[in-house]
Order: C-alpha cells, then structure tokens, then sequence
C-alpha cells in the first residue's frame, strides 16, 4: 500500500456518495467547459484571419438598412471580389411559424456563395421569375415544398403596397450544400430581391446588409478598414466585419452573453462549492477517530492535512478532467448542428481556465476540512470531543 | 530504545514520570487530573494500571504514549525526555518507539489488516517488498496470517484485536502502549490476547503498560499499580 492508495481507499469508502459527486463535478466541468467557450467566443475580438468573406451592415445596428448607392463604392474596393446585398425578409408559415427569408439578387447570391450547390435551371429560374423563391433542402423537406408549387407567406415587417401582409411566391428551386456543414444550413430561403424592392410598401433601395467575396483572405481587415474609413462621419456609418463575427453578432442581441455565461458559471460553481464541500467535510466529521489514529502512529499534522486535501484534490481533478474531456467533442457537435454559427471551441485556452478552476476548487472544498483534520488533538478525537 | 540524542542519560527504566501535573480546561472550569504523580516502570515489564473513572489512568498513558503532554513535571521515555518535544517531533518519536493498541482497535474500515498493518510502516523508508515482508511476519506472530486480506468488517472482535496488535508492533517498538485491550472483549478472546501481550512482554522484550478496569485482565500484568484521584496509591506484584 502506498499513501496513495490510501487516499484512493479512503475516496471509495462510501461508493455511491463518491459517484453522486464525481457526477456533480463532471456536470458542472462539462457546462464550465461549454460556456467558458461561448464566453472565449463572445468576448474575442474581432478576428479576420482566414476570412473569404465580409458583412457590411450598419454601424450602429443591422436593423438598420443601408442605402443601395454603396454598393458601387464598395465594389471599388481592392480586394473586393464580388458584392451581394441581402434584405431580411424573415415571413411566417401557416399560424404562427417564423421562417429565415432573405431578399437578394440571385446572380450576385450565386456568385458570392458558392457553397450553395442548386441545379443550373433552378437558378435560371430564380433570376427570371420575378416571384420566385428558392428554399433549402431541410426546410423543402420540413414542410413537404415542391418545386413549381405557390408558396403563400406572411410578412410582418413588410407589407405589399396594398398594406396585404399576404405574400406569394413561386418554388423554383431546392438548394443542398456543398458538403456536410453546408447541408447542415440549409433551414432558410431566398426570394428575388427585384420583386420585394417594387412590391413593398415602404423600403426602396435598401439593403440590410452587404456581403463582399473577397479575391484575397489575408486582405480582409484592410477590405474591412478600407470600407468603415470610407464612410465614416456620412449618414450612413458601416460595421464591416467577418461572417463569424456577424453571425455571433445575431447572439449578442439576446444581452451581454458573457455576463449571462459569467453569471451561470458562478452559479454551478457556487451550488458546486456547497456539494463537494459539504461531502468532503460529512467525510471528515465520520472519521475524526481514524484521522486521531493516524496521528498517534506517528503521521504529522501537515501529512493528515494533506491526506484531506489530496482526496479533495483527487474527486476534483478527476471530476473536472472527465467533465471537460466529454464538453470537448461536444463543442465540435454542437458547431456542426448550429451549421457553423454559433463555433464552441473547447480549445487548450479553455482547459487551461479550467485546470486553474480545479486548482481554486480543490483548495475551495477542502482546506476548511483539511485544517479541521489538521488542528484535532488526538486526545479530544479519540475521546470523542 | 533508541535515542537521537546521543547525550541523553541511559537508565534501566523505560518510563520516568517526576512529579507531573495535568489539568485540562473543560468550560470555565480547569481540573486538574495528575497531581504530581511519579512513577519507574523498568525495561521489560508488563504493568497494568487500575483504578476507578476519573482516577487518571488514561491521561498518565497517553502522557507515556507521547499522545499528550503534561502541564507541569517531567516525562522520560527511554530516556529521553519527551515532554519537551514539539508537535512533529513527538509525532516522530511516537512512530519510532510505541505501538498503541485501543479498545475498540480503531482500525481503518477501508484498509484490509494487511493495509491496517503495514500503515504504520509508510512512515519509514522501507521498500515496498520490505514492508510486506514485515508485515507477514507480525501477522504470523498474532496468528493472523490467513486473515491478512480481509477488512476489519470481516473479522471478529478478537481477530481485529490481534490486527490491531500487529499494527503496534510492526514497527518494532519497545513500548507497548494499551488502553482497555480486553474491554470489548469475551472473556476467552480476552484471555487470549492477554496471553498474547504476555508472550509479547515475556519472549520480545515489550515493556506493556495496560490500562484496565478488569482484575482478571491485571493479573496477566508482573505489575499492578492502582490510581486514585490523580495520585498513585501503591504498587502490588501480579502473577
């Protein structure tokens, strides 16, 4: 027997109680290790490294459209490949089902997402039918579409110039991805931009957003410069940042995510705290006599304050290693599910926040009882005082 | 015994108490439980201390165990002096010169008697092979060897008695220290590891000191002394 297998004896003596931790701790490292990426994600700065494209909305939110005389000046741009305006059209389905509806020109669409993969009729028919609208192949599938059928959907936002909120357009066209990821996001539509510029009531020549191909990733933060430079101080002031960045942008309504994300952690680990610490010290308390007994064979006060400490430490490390090991690949399935939008890296940044995590818990739980171990008199222990 | 202090004086007897007093704060009260109790035990014998609850048996053996330390007087143990001895270093000597067996035997429940055995030996720098062949051997002595990978839960009372014996002398040391050995005990067991701490007294060399309120335990002892209200009364030889 070595003092390790003491301590790892002593760690089995109630094994149900020790599991119903270690799960405690596994589930709040796994959740530490999920959040602490989505804080990592939300409070990085911006980051264009590798970026093919570019989100220009405007500066002070992408509620607000911007005005379609900027495309020129944007295309003017070196580095600028190509240049496509989207317009959110969002639309609701029967009752009450909201869809992801966008209004673009198709031409510019297909030239600056490649990833969508549709047959070359289809797109022919997206460019010349002015009501027409292409889906993707999950929300086709959703809903059971057909091309060549009539798609009637509602608009909260826009409203014919008649002020009907009734919308129709034609199916003419079933977009996939080009690989997985691509496939993945296809949950959305798009409708010919012509059509929703001349038939609604209020927005004309406006676009939500600009997105730009670029012919060169390592230009992308001059691009992006080069664009917000270029209007600045003018009514129509630009945010010109990555897709990641934009995407993540779309979270970030919901509040300050890592203030949310900050918060709930110090929830799981105060309600952490609390558990582990309360199992380590009932664990104390029911062998106070066996803590005296090592101490009359000789153990000093700092060894039985580190056999404490060490069965803390081991339920801790062990907890958190697991929990951390399990919210690694969950990181990358949860990427892939939410298409790439919402990129949860449990990377080494993250495991190193949760080694320090592990470290501050172990002393968190169990110094108090370590120090309790510690200072016992072995007269008054073994006389039960 | 063995020193680590070269300059000690060397004497015949194991244990010298001079004149020791101890109180102990209980509340706001202080009481005082030894009043200048002296006492020799010699090398190599086997007393048991009597005496009614409350006479200070068990505070005068945990102050010879080392468990404890007096408020006034002096303790010697070996000769050495370990009254003055800080915390560690009297953790130190404990582990090097005394075995102490319980009452109740306070095992480890998670350890086999193996374990429970060799425990005291993670103190030294012995091997692992070392310690095994160490333990095998006291286990032997206690007639436990075919019991060495049980836990205590799967030993009688007698059995864990004998593991508990075991612990106490694997470190081989000169003084065994007993509080109530038999109090938990049927007679019979008790009879028996009564003979064991005989055997152990009479063919190892072990100075015993035996707390015990039971007479027919005492007279396994070559010495009685009998305490009452702090203060030693007088001296009988045993059997």
């Amino acid at each position: 027997m070595t003092r390790t297998g003491f301590v790892i004896a002593n760690l089995w003596r109630k094994k149900t109680r020790t599991v119903l931790t270690l799960l405690s701790i596994v589930t709040a490292f796994l959740l530490f290790g999920l959040l602490q990426a989505v804080n990592v994600l939300f409070s990085a700065g911006a980051d264009f490294v590798g970026a093919t494209r570019l989100v220009t909305q405007a500066r002070v939110s992408f509620t607000q459209s911007l005005p379609m005389r900027l495309l020129p000046q944007i295309e003017s741009v070196p580095g600028v490949e190509r240049v496509m305006w989207s317009q959110w059209f969002g639309g609701v389905w029967q009752e009450n089902t909201q869809l992801i509806i966008q209004a673009v020109d198709p031409a510019r669409l297909r030239d600056v997402y490649p990833e969508i993969v549709m047959p070359n009729a289809q797109w022919k028919a997206f460019e010349s039918t002015r009501t027409g609208m292409v889906v993707g192949r999950n929300l086709a599938n959703q809903y059971g579409w057909k091309i060549g059928q009539k798609v009637p959907i509602a608009s909260n936002i826009f409203p014919q110039k008649d002020g009907s909120k009734a919308w129709t357009f034609d199916l003419v066209g079933i977009f996939d991805g080009k690989d997985e990821e691509w496939q993945r996001n296809t949950s959305g539509g798009w409708i010919n931009f012509a059509y929703f510029d001349e038939a609604n009531q209020f927005a004309r020549g406006l676009a939500g957003v600009y997105i730009i191909r670029l012919s060169d990733p390592d230009a992308a933060s001059g691009v992006a410069a080069t664009i917000d430079d270029m209007f600045e101080n003018s009514p129509d002031e630009t945010k010109t940042q990555t897709e990641r960045d934009f995407n993540i942008g779309f979270f970030k309504q919901i509040g300050d995510i890592g203030l949310i994300v900050r918060w709930i952690l110090f929830a799981v680990f105060f309600t952490l705290l609390l558990v582990v610490g309360n199992t380590i010290a009932q664990s104390v308390r029911e062998r106070i006599p066996e803590l005296a007994i090592l101490k009359t064979l000789g153990f000093k006060d700092g060894a039985v304050l580190g056999f404490v400490l060490a069965e803390a430490a081991a339920l801790c490390v062990i907890g958190g290693l697991v929990g951390l090991a399990i919210a690694t690949p969950l990181g990358v399935v949860i990427t892939k599910a939410s298409g790439g939008y919402l990129p949860l890296a449990v990377d080494a940044k993250v495991w190193l926040t949760g080694a320090i995590a592990v470290v501050v818990l172990s002393l968190a739980v169990g110094l108090l009882p370590a120090l309790r171990a510690k200072r016992l008199t072995i007269v008054d222990a073994l006389a039960g005082r | 015994m063995r020193s680590p202090h070269g300059s000690e004086p060397v004497s015949d007897a194991m244990v010298q108490v001079h004149n020791v007093h101890k109180s102990y704060v209980r509340g706001k009260q202080t009481v005082e439980v030894l009043h200048g109790l002296s006492l020799e035990i010699p090398k190599g014998d086997f007393v048991a201390l009597m005496g009614p609850s409350g006479s200070g048996k068990t505070t005068l053996l945990n102050l010879v165990g080392g468990l404890d330390t007096p408020t006034s007087g002096e303790v010697r143990v070996g000769g050495e002096r370990i009254d003055q001895l800080s915390g560690g270093r009297l953790a130190e000597w404990r582990a090097r010169n005394v075995g102490f067996v319980f009452q109740f035997y306070n095992l480890m429940p998670v350890l086999t008697a193996e374990a429970n055995v060799e425990l005291p030996l993670l103190l030294t720098n012995l091997s692992a092979a070392q310690r095994r062949k160490s333990v095998a051997i006291v286990l032997e002595v206690v007639g436990l060897a075919d019991r060495a990978r049980h836990k205590p839960k799967e030993l009688s009372g007698g059995q864990e008695q004998r593991v508990a014996i075991a612990r106490a002398l694997v470190s081989d040391p000169a003084i065994l220290i007993c509080d109530e050995p038999t109090g938990d005990l049927d007679r019979r067991t008790a009879d028996e590891i009564l003979g064991l701490l005989q055997v152990l007294n009479r063919e190892h060399g072990k100075t015993v000191v035996m707390v015990t309120h039971d007479p027919k335990a005492a007279e396994f002892a070559s010495r009685i002394l009998h305490l009452e209200k702090g203060q030693l009364l007088e001296q009988a030889a045993a059997a």
